[in-house]
């Protein structure tokens, strides 16, 4: 059952070991014991889910915690993107608690607690009818943010995703190419500044390079606004570049979770078969280097 | 003589008009809600296209003669026909209400929610608009045919330009018929150039 693995981690410290209380302990006790410390941004308690009698996750215990990108890694089917869905509860879980901000999911009204965070997929999702300005506008207009803030707002966001605002603001999705339309699709997220931002698979369908024009500004914006992630993935080296930490996924339990340089000693034969993968192209290494993640 | 033939014509016209008109409003009335109720429960809507289906397949002379003996809804005149006319149109209407709606991407619906969007401003401000061209197309197919079906409602007393072909059928008289054949064509004709335009209007720039 709980075979999660918290290998014995040096870089916890850097993190905060008070967060890390319950490490090496089951993850059913961890909620419950030697809570004097403030609450994860997120908190996933014991998750399970399951549909027609089979379960999608067993049992999934996993903190995100502010400023942090934690990347659900796994196979198609792993249950990567149903535990997503959970945390904004597209998907209602079967058993097991979700705490946001402190609050258990079950207390929040859904409708508020999905504009507290921001969510990017696979295709953009952007709405077809409405041009990139009324997209990126979407959150802050629900918001009832007054005209001229919103303006303001979509204008710094375009510039920030690298689209220049007199140029794209008018335009609809359809004339727009698939790297831009999930620059459109962060920009969106983004739009209300909430806490907590939800990608599932958003590099994915990208040609290599766009891919990875993409996944440096990730890391840019990550670094310019302090954000917090969680990033569905099944590229070990998109993990491997995004990620402060990596949750694997297999057969919907948590196989592993771990940085990802102590994910690259990991002996999980998933792991292992991820690893794999990373083997012919040793060039994400030059990645995670980049990154200003607290080191040893 | 001429000048009684313009008046009949133009009256009869009108009269045609008015009752497409009132089957449609009414046709849309119903259809228009219940194919976005509907979107939302694959069970019923097998039944409601099912019935709706099997509405337009009975051959519309036999409609007409099914509803005069029905209390309330039957009998002579323009009720009745109104009655058949408004039957017909829930097919088209309900479909393409139905076609536009739950051919709205599953992504784009998906990110409506996890925006926080409440049903509410989903359905107004993603889903109608998107399916709106759709449901033009389906008001615009239900127009035409109702203007050409409503040509049979002389035969049980409800007016329209049917009164020039049945006339004209009865005394076999070529251009009597094309008097009601002419108008209710070019009605047609008009219906569909216009709600095309419309339907064009909405499709997404």
């Amino acid at each position: 059952m709980c075979e999660v693995v918290f290998p014995p981690c040096p870089f916890s410290l850097t993190h905060g070991s008070l967060t890390e209380q319950a490490k090496g302990d089951r993850p059913s006790h961890s909620a419950s014991i030697g809570r004097t410390v403030p609450h994860a941004l997120l908190e996933i308690r014991n998750l399970s889910y399951s549909l027609g009698g089979r379960a999608i996750l067993r049992d999934i215990s996993l903190d995100v915690r502010e400023g942090e990108t934690v990347v659900l890694l796994g196979r198609s089917g792993s249950g990567k993107t149903t535990l997503l869905k959970t945390v904004n509860e597209l998907i209602a879980a079967t058993s097991g608690t979700i705490r946001f901000e402190g609050r258990l999911a079950a207390e929040w009204d859904p409708i508020h607690l999905r504009r507290r965070m921001g969510y990017v997929i696979q295709d953009g999702g952007l709405f077809p009818h409405w041009t990139v300005e009324a997209n990126v506008a979407l959150v802050p207009r629900l918001a009832a943010w007054p005209p001229q803030r919103i303006a303001h707002r979509v204008e710094e966001l375009l510039t920030a995703v690298g689209l220049a605002p007199a140029e794209f603001r008018g335009r609809y999705p359809r004339r727009l190419s698939g790297g831009e339309k999930q620059r459109v699709g962060i920009a969106r997220a983004l739009a209300a500044d909430p806490p907590l931002l939800l990608f599932d698979e958003p590099f994915a369908a990208l040609d290599p390079i766009t891919r990875l024009d993409l996944q440096r500004l990730f890391l840019e914006l990550r670094r310019s606004v302090r954000k917090t992630a969680l990033f569905v993935t099944h590229d070990i080296r998109e993990a491997m570049m995004l990620a402060s930490r990596i949750a694997l996924l297999k057969d919907g339990a948590l196989d592993l979770l771990a940085e990802p340089r102590e994910f690259r000693a990991a002996d999980t034969p998933e792991a292992r078969a991820f690893l794999a993968g990373l083997e012919q192209n040793g060039s994400a290494e030059n990645w995670s280097q980049d990154e200003q993640r607290p080191r040893l | 003589m001429n000048s009684d033939l313009a008046s009949e014509m133009l009256s009869l016209s009108l009269e045609h008009l008015a009752m497409v008109a009132i089957a449609i409003a009414i046709a849309g009335a119903i259809a228009l809600p219940a194919g976005v109720l509907l979107s939302r429960r694959p069970g019923p809507r097998r039944w409601a296209v099912g019935f709706a289906n099997i509405a337009q397949t009975i051959p519309s002379l036999a409609l007409f003669g099914f509803l005069v003996p029905l209390p309330l809804i039957g009998g002579i005149g323009k009720r009745t026909a109104i009655v058949a006319l408004c039957l017909y149109a829930l097919l088209p209407i309900l479909r393409n209400t139905l076609l536009g709606i739950t051919g709205v991407d599953a992504s784009v619906r998906e990110s409506a929610v996890a925006m926080g969007m409440t049903a509410r401003q989903i359905l107004w401000q993603v889903e109608l608009p998107l399916a709106a061209p759709s449901i033009v197309a389906g008001l615009r197919l239900a127009t035409v045919a109702t203007i050409g079906t409503a040509t049979i409602a002389a035969a049980i007393g409800g007016g329209g330009l049917g009164v020039f072909i049945f006339r004209g059928i009865s005394m076999v008289d070529a251009p009597t018929v094309l008097a009601g054949a002419l108008p209710a064509a070019a009605m047609a004709l008009l219906a569909d150039g216009g709600l095309e335009w419309i339907e064009r209007k909405l499709s997404p720039a």
